[in-house]
């Protein structure tokens, strides 16, 4: 297989879906969509993206109303066939809510929303998000959320250990992950994990304000560009 | 028809961030002897059933599902006829 078609859902409230469309199109130079929430197919499409921003005002918890729109019926379908999904931000929000990733979020620990850029650490290199990455390269990516401290259970943080589901951790410019690297209060400075089958990724960095050249900073051009790859694989 | 008033918590093992900042807000106007502020949601709703088996069953289901993140919240509620 190659070239492999995108989605992007637009919730209402999402913010970045235009961002992501755009790095696709004009950057990756690939086929792109946007599919509206209210849909119930995802129209043959091979990469969903469920972009950041407000879902439904992020009203009750993040992403607890958009996992019960029509489109994420389609999309926990296409999932659990192993299609390829990626929530960034409030997509990650959407899929912890859907229990496609496991986990929730909650409150920053400092209760700021924190808008700036971060170092990452990539855990794991072995998935289709990161194949285009070094294991533990430093990437620099913005963040920018008020509900990103990621929380689970002991059990789930040793399963997440056990299987190398977490992806990339907050870490400082040496790559060292303390807890002054951590902005937002996660657990083990998790800013992305995968599920157990390695298609569906969630991370509350911004990839697609990092792929332009343009803007100055093109380490997020790395996990769409390692998405393409993985279609040539 | 019966009414519910749901109450949605972080649970106790976990550091509530905004009731910790109450907290210090309260400590700094001199209210040293508050403790243990925790701050959640209060939701009111309807129920349009008439049998109250059936209405509670009914809040634990959309409680679990919906209005609380079992992962890290806990709910309690009550229920009364209308």
């Amino acid at each position: 297989m190659s070239n492999p078609k995108f989605g992007v859902v637009i919730f209402p409230g999402s913010n970045c879906d235009h961002d992501s469309y755009y790095v696709v199109k004009k950057i990756l130079n690939h086929e792109v969509k946007f599919i509206w929430h209210q849909e119930t197919s995802l129209d043959n499409t091979d990469v969903i993206i469920l972009p950041g921003g407000f879902s439904y005002g992020d009203y009750l918890r993040s992403g607890a109303i958009a996992r019960f729109s029509p489109v994420m019926n389609a999309v926990t379908d296409f999932a659990k066939k192993g299609g390829i999904v990626i929530g960034i931000c409030n997509g990650f929000q959407i899929l912890l809510e859907a229990g496609l990733l496991p986990g929730a979020m909650m409150k920053n620990n400092s209760l700021k929303f924190i808008c700036k850029f971060v170092n990452l650490k990539v855990a794991n290199n072995d998935t289709p998000f990161t194949n285009k990455l070094e294991k533990d390269e430093i990437i620099n990516i913005p963040i920018a959320h008020g509900d990103g401290n990621y929380f689970a259970s002991e059990d789930t943080i040793k399963e997440l250990q056990d299987n190398n589901q977490i992806v990339f951790q907050y870490c400082d410019k040496n790559g060292n992950i303390s807890d002054e690297a951590n902005p937002n209060g996660s657990l083990l400075n998790i800013a992305g994990i995968i599920n157990k089958q390695k298609n569906v990724l969630g991370m509350m960095p911004h990839p697609e304000r990092a792929s332009d050249k343009v803007l100055g900073y093109t380490d997020g051009y790395k996990i769409f560009d390692s998405i393409i790859n993985y279609f040539k694989l | 028809m019966f009414h519910a008033k749901i109450k949605v918590t972080l649970r106790k093992s976990i550091l509530d961030p905004q009731g910790k900042a109450t907290e210090n807000s309260l400590h700094s106007l001199k209210y040293n002897s508050v403790k243990n502020v925790r701050i959640g949601k209060y939701i009111e709703l309807d129920i349009d059933e008439s049998n109250e088996e059936k209405a509670r069953s009914l809040v634990e289901e959309i409680s679990n599902k919906l209005l609380s993140n079992p992962i890290m919240e806990d709910y309690t509620y009550e229920l009364e006829k209308k």
